[in-house]
């Protein structure tokens, strides 16, 4: 009988950690906190200033905590009406120019140099946030609603186009070819071979992006594109908090309902 | 033998039928937009649109090529703004996350507490919050961070609650089996199912937030914007033209790198 007292082994188990390597792990840490430190004190913040508009507000705050619907109402349905006109308009003609280009920009199906141009357009249409694009739009054709449209529907083409491409390289090759061994025409395999592969989740990103241009319709008014957003920031600089929190509560309102008929739709897709 | 008459349709005639109501109720919706939009705009200015363009194009060439060096700070606010911003909305969302869902949240009132949190900070825009920030704190990238932070807590926080409601019980069940703390299951069986996606959630919302940090400072609230809107008040087009070639240049970087952290993470 052998006693095996004297090879005790502890066992001490330990999560694994995201980063495997422990060096690699301690000089992204100290990066990090090198980056941290450095950038807190490249900060440049005055508390005293800070202070003062903290008491300067809490004049204004009183306001926004008593929202009025009524004496701006006019101004604010106008509004309402024309960023959901926008908002809808956007997305029908960025979900029409999109589809082309998510097809161009898709790499199993498309020809080198078609890909290239269209991953090209998706990227400028991805790269700038939608107040820059609205500032460009504003300039060229003038204040309004029009320019709002033209906005939303060049960044919602790169968003939804980028999105779709990268759907159509993940379908199953196979439901294609099977397609194709029946002697389809190029037309009739993309309607009954590609389309119903992706058109669940090209349903899902049109309602995504209809919540999203809602969104973004409200703030390009503040650079002149029309929308609520004209109305909100004129609520602001009138200093009216009562008027803009009335704006604010109407917009997360219809948000919540945007999102009450996403889920409508994704049972419906079920 | 009987000839069997079948012609193969996709959908059946009953869906046909609803989905051409559909169809139909969705143009008509167009067209009333169409009109209403129509009938605020300036037809004359977007028929002229096209020249303008060019011509706003040619006043931007040449671009004001030495400009670039004055754009190096405001270029480090913004990345200061979207990380900052991320990071303390990381930290929130942690919180507000484990709140909002249904299998880990102390308490139904909370609950709805943390949702009404998450739908506030969606539905209104990071620019929106800048504007009240700018008000309150004055301006500065101080305001642009807290703005960033409050739009991004929505964003990763409903991702985040939606994946916890999603995991599978069974581990949390194996792990409290040991007899662990209500807070060492939360860390053991919890958080390594979510956390893959939770790096995955962030890092995009950072992406993000470099974006939105871009024009924040329209309003004030720091970074290139307020170069940005100096330029564009001034019609210093040749200068803004530097702007957008920067904003460009930062968004292509920072889509590598967030790109690399998720290959190299997940």
């Amino acid at each position: 009988m052998i006693l095996l007292t004297e090879n005790k082994v502890k066992y001490s188990w330990q999560r694994p950690h995201l980063i495997k390597s422990k060096n690699k792990r301690i000089i992204i840490f100290l990066l990090f906190a090198a980056y941290l430190i450095f950038t807190f004190i490249s900060l440049r913040i005055d508390p005293q200033r800070i202070l003062l508009g903290l008491s300067r507000s809490q004049k204004y705050f009183g306001d926004f905590l008593k929202p009025d619907f009524i004496s701006r109402w006019d101004s604010i349905v106008d509004g309402i009406v024309e960023s959901l006109t926008m908002t809808y308009i956007a997305t029908v003609f960025g979900i029409i120019i999109s589809i082309p280009f998510a097809f161009g920009a898709a790499e199993n199906i498309s020809p080198k140099p078609v890909y290239y141009v269209s991953r090209a357009v998706i990227v400028i249409s991805r790269s700038f946030q939608e107040v820059v694009i609205a500032i460009f739009f504003v300039v060229i054709i003038g204040f309004g609603p029009m320019a709002g449209v033209l906005t939303l529907t060049f960044s919602s083409i790169g968003f939804l186009a980028k999105l779709l491409a990268e759907e159509i390289e993940d379908i199953d090759w196979n439901q294609v070819e099977a397609v194709k061994a029946t002697g389809a025409s190029w037309p009739q395999l993309m309607t009954y071979a590609i389309f119903p592969q992706i058109l669940p989740r090209f349903i899902g990103l049109a309602v995504y992006r209809l919540d999203i241009n809602f969104r973004a319709s409200a703030v390009i008014g503040v650079v002149g594109a029309g929308g609520i957003g004209t109305t909100l920031n004129a609520a602001f600089d009138r200093y009216e908090f009562d008027s803009a929190s009335a704006i604010l509560i109407v917009m997360i309102g219809i948000v919540l309902l945007g999102e009450l008929f996403s889920s409508f739709i994704r049972k419906k897709m079920k | 033998m009987e000839k069997n008459n079948y012609n193969w349709q996709l959908k059946g005639i009953l869906r046909i039928i609803k989905e051409m109501i559909f169809w139909a109720a969705g143009i008509w919706l167009f067209i009333y937009c169409w009109n209403i939009i129509s009938a605020r705009t300036m037809w004359p200015f977007v028929y002229d649109g096209a020249e303008q363009a060019i011509k706003l194009l040619a006043r931007m060439f040449p671009p004001n090529w030495p400009y670039f060096i004055d754009l190096l700070r405001p270029i480090w606010d913004t990345i200061t703004i979207a990380t900052l911003g991320t990071i303390a909305a990381i930290i929130f969302s942690l919180f507000v996350a484990f709140l909002a869902a249904e299998n880990t949240s102390p308490h139904p009132l909370l609950r709805q507490l943390a949702l009404l949190i998450i739908v506030t900070s969606r539905s209104v825009s990071s620019l929106i919050w800048a504007i009240i920030l700018v008000i309150i704190l004055g301006p500065g990238v101080l305001a642009g961070i807290i703005a960033i932070s409050l739009r991004s807590i929505g964003f990763v926080s409903k991702l985040l609650y939606e994946s916890i409601e999603e995991i599978d019980e069974d581990q949390v069940e194996a792990v409290k089996a040991t007899g662990a703390s209500k807070f060492s299951t939360l860390i053991y069986s919890v958080v390594p199912q979510v956390f893959p996606s939770f790096v995955g959630t962030a890092v995009y919302r950072w992406d993000i937030n470099i974006r939105e940090s871009t024009v924040v400072g329209l309003v004030g609230a720091g970074g290139i914007g307020l170069q940005l809107n100096e330029a564009i008040l001034g019609l210093k087009w040749p200068d803004a033209v530097i702007i957008f070639m920067m904003i460009l240049s930062l968004v292509l970087v920072s889509e590598l790198f967030s790109a690399k952290i998720r290959k190299n993470l997940i």
